[in-house]
């Protein structure tokens, strides 16, 4: 039978033949939860009786959500999660080490795995070629238990992309025109295949932008197969012994393919309050904008502070602009601050804090008062989600962001980058 | 398994940041007070509108987002019943399912805010009462079947020693 990615990785963890819309029952890899979603997994796994786990280096609590930590209650879910790893000898990368989907990119996934982790954004390990999706805190404690999920095989939709981007236009932008273009709900319990010239030529750091933002989209996953760009990756990140080729079989049954041109494409702006109200910068320009954030597990690579930096560089924020630079990882931060980007940032008007979260999810560093508008690089806008239901949060690229910064409304990063 | 309450109606793309938001992360470990905050972010002071049984009828997309399984578990904890949506977002049924709170699709738009309704999960249909009509609901798949009469995925496990299929 030719399979997709999806089935291919379902069919060997499941030791049988994956098909799409069968339940099976597969081994994990990876189990992983983080500080809003972990100390409900612990309270499961205490509720019924379970004190270990199926392998401790297999299981990892990320503290990046609330880090370092706003109030007591949650300082009082860290030590939770510190003291379930001290006895069950599971990992936890602590407050200072980044987000989670970036740390496990960096460090723990490899092509062909299957992760279950408590945050809806697990899928960005996709882009390794590995099946990874978000669930709740009950299903990732049984992961971490038993070392086994259930899971209905999804059907996928074929992303094909070809073009090169004009210059201004980034993954980040195709990714919210999909979006756009599938809508909120269009891939709901489906998987998503991203491939063409295009993906073959983009890099790791875009690649997982795209499979971060599957999710808004509704789907389990999102996939890209890998190839000698996973290689180099895994190489750099010290694990190239664990690059192995996964790609979908020629003839693989798919949902839907949608075919996209690359070289078509304008910067995008998703407006509030959902990831699929999607306009052009050109429709968006001129929106008023109080702060601008840059990061996350979406873009706050290394790749993404290149560009705003060379944006930003020798010039200022404009007035009234709030303008704040999380890291995604700690690894990102030092290589950075190596690079001189982050003095460029600071002296260009930014607070840089440090990496994690940040002000994403709406818990500290950036809250929006009553009737503000941030411009954001996040995945998701919805109503309250930077912690004030009177906010409202637009999305875009890093270089729309920076450039929006320099402007103090939303304005067309083309305008500069004539030239890439 | 027979459900029966009145209908308390949203509208599409219910998110989890408006069921359980982010600015009361830190009361994520104190359950039932988090619950009386459910979904006031889509409707003020919605908690002290429950009856206990009541229904939560929404229409597209109900519950997606992030994967806070807090979601699920504060409507349960403000005594909603079950939820009924024209579609639910992957990880919240997942999740609705695991913590024993019942999560069915069905066509919404024929439900007004306080209908009665009773459900029928072995029959798969939602009955209108109020307006004498009767709804299908998508049958769930027999492992979250297994799972809800169990009373949730750790009861499910503690029963089996695993999953069932
Ligand atoms: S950066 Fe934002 S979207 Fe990513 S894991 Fe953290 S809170 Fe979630």
């Amino acid at each position: 039978m030719p399979k997709t990615i999806a089935e291919k990785i379902l069919s060997e963890k499941s030791g049988g033949e994956a098909k799409k819309g069968q339940i099976v029952i597969c081994n994990v890899s990876w189990a992983i939860a983080q500080d809003g979603t972990g100390p409900l997994s612990i309270h499961r796994l205490r509720e019924a009786g379970i004190n270990k786990v199926f392998d401790p280096e297999r299981v990892i609590f990320f503290i990046d959500h609330a880090a370092p930590s706003p109030k007591k209650e949650l300082s009082n879910a860290h030590q939770q999660i510190r003291s379930f790893a001290r006895e069950t000898g599971a990992q936890v990368s602590d407050f200072n080490r980044g987000v989670c989907h970036q740390r496990m990119v960096e460090d723990f996934v490899n092509p062909g795995d299957l992760l279950i982790g408590a945050d809806s954004h697990t899928c960005t390990s996709g882009a390794l070629g590995a099946f990874s999706t978000g669930m709740g805190s009950t299903d990732v404690a049984i992961g971490m238990a038993l070392g086994k999920v259930w899971l209905r095989v999804p059907s996928t939709i074929k992303i094909e992309v070809s073009g090169t981007f004009p210059p201004g236009v980034y993954a980040k932008d195709l990714i919210l025109y999909i979006i756009g273009q599938l809508t909120a709900d269009g891939a709901t319990y489906k998987a998503l295949e991203f491939c063409g010239p295009t993906i073959s030529a983009m890099s790791m750091s875009d690649r997982f932008t795209l499979c971060n933002m599957s999710v808004e989209a509704g789907a389990k996953t999102g996939l890209i197969a890998t190839d000698e760009i996973t290689r180099e990756y895994l190489v750099k990140q010290g694990r190239g012994d664990r690059f192995r080729e996964i790609v979908a079989d020629p003839d693989a049954e798919y949902e839907q393919v949608l075919s996209i041109k690359a070289n078509e494409l304008q910067p995008m702006v998703a407006f509030p309050h959902t990831v699929d109200n999607v306009r052009t910068v050109t429709q968006a320009a001129g929106t008023k904008i109080d702060q601008v954030f840059i990061g996350t597990c979406t873009n706050g690579r290394m790749q993404d502070l290149q560009i705003v930096a060379q944006i930003l560089e020798g010039k200022q924020i404009a007035q009234g602009v709030r303008l704040i630079v999380t890291p995604a990882s700690r690894a990102i931060y030092l290589e950075a601050l190596r690079g001189g980007i982050i003095e460029k940032l600071i002296n260009a008007g930014a607070a840089v804090t440090s990496p994690g979260c940040g002000p994403c999810v709406g818990i500290h560093q950036g809250v929006l008062g009553d009737g503000e508008a941030c411009l954001s690089t996040q995945n998701r806008n919805f109503l309250g989600r930077m912690g004030n239901p009177e906010g409202f949060i637009y999305l875009s690229s890093p270089a729309t962001a920076a450039y929006s910064a320099l402007k103090g409304e939303i304005a067309d990063p083309r305008e500069i980058l004539t030239k890439k | 398994m027979i459900l029966e309450g009145n209908a308390k109606k949203f509208g599409d793309n219910i998110s989890t940041d408006l069921i359980a938001p982010g600015r009361l992360f830190h009361l994520r470990n104190n359950l039932p007070e988090l619950a009386k905050h459910v979904l006031e972010d889509a409707e003020p002071n919605f908690y002290e509108k429950i009856q206990k049984g009541d229904f939560i009828v929404a229409g597209r997309n109900f519950g997606l987002g992030s994967s806070r399984e807090h979601a699920p578990a504060i409507i349960k904890i403000a005594g909603i019943g079950a939820i009924l949506a024209q579609s639910v977002a992957r990880i919240f049924f997942r999740n609705a399912i695991n913590v024993g709170l019942p999560v069915f699709e069905c066509d919404t738009t024929q439900i007004d805010a306080q209908d009665h309704l009773r459900v029928d999960v072995l029959k798969g249909t939602v009955e209108n009462l109020s307006k004498g009509i009767s709804l299908p609901f998508n049958p769930l798949p027999k492992i979250m079947v297994d799972i809800l009469n169990d009373g949730g995925l750790v009861a499910h496990i503690q029963k089996h020693g695993g999953f069932k299929l």
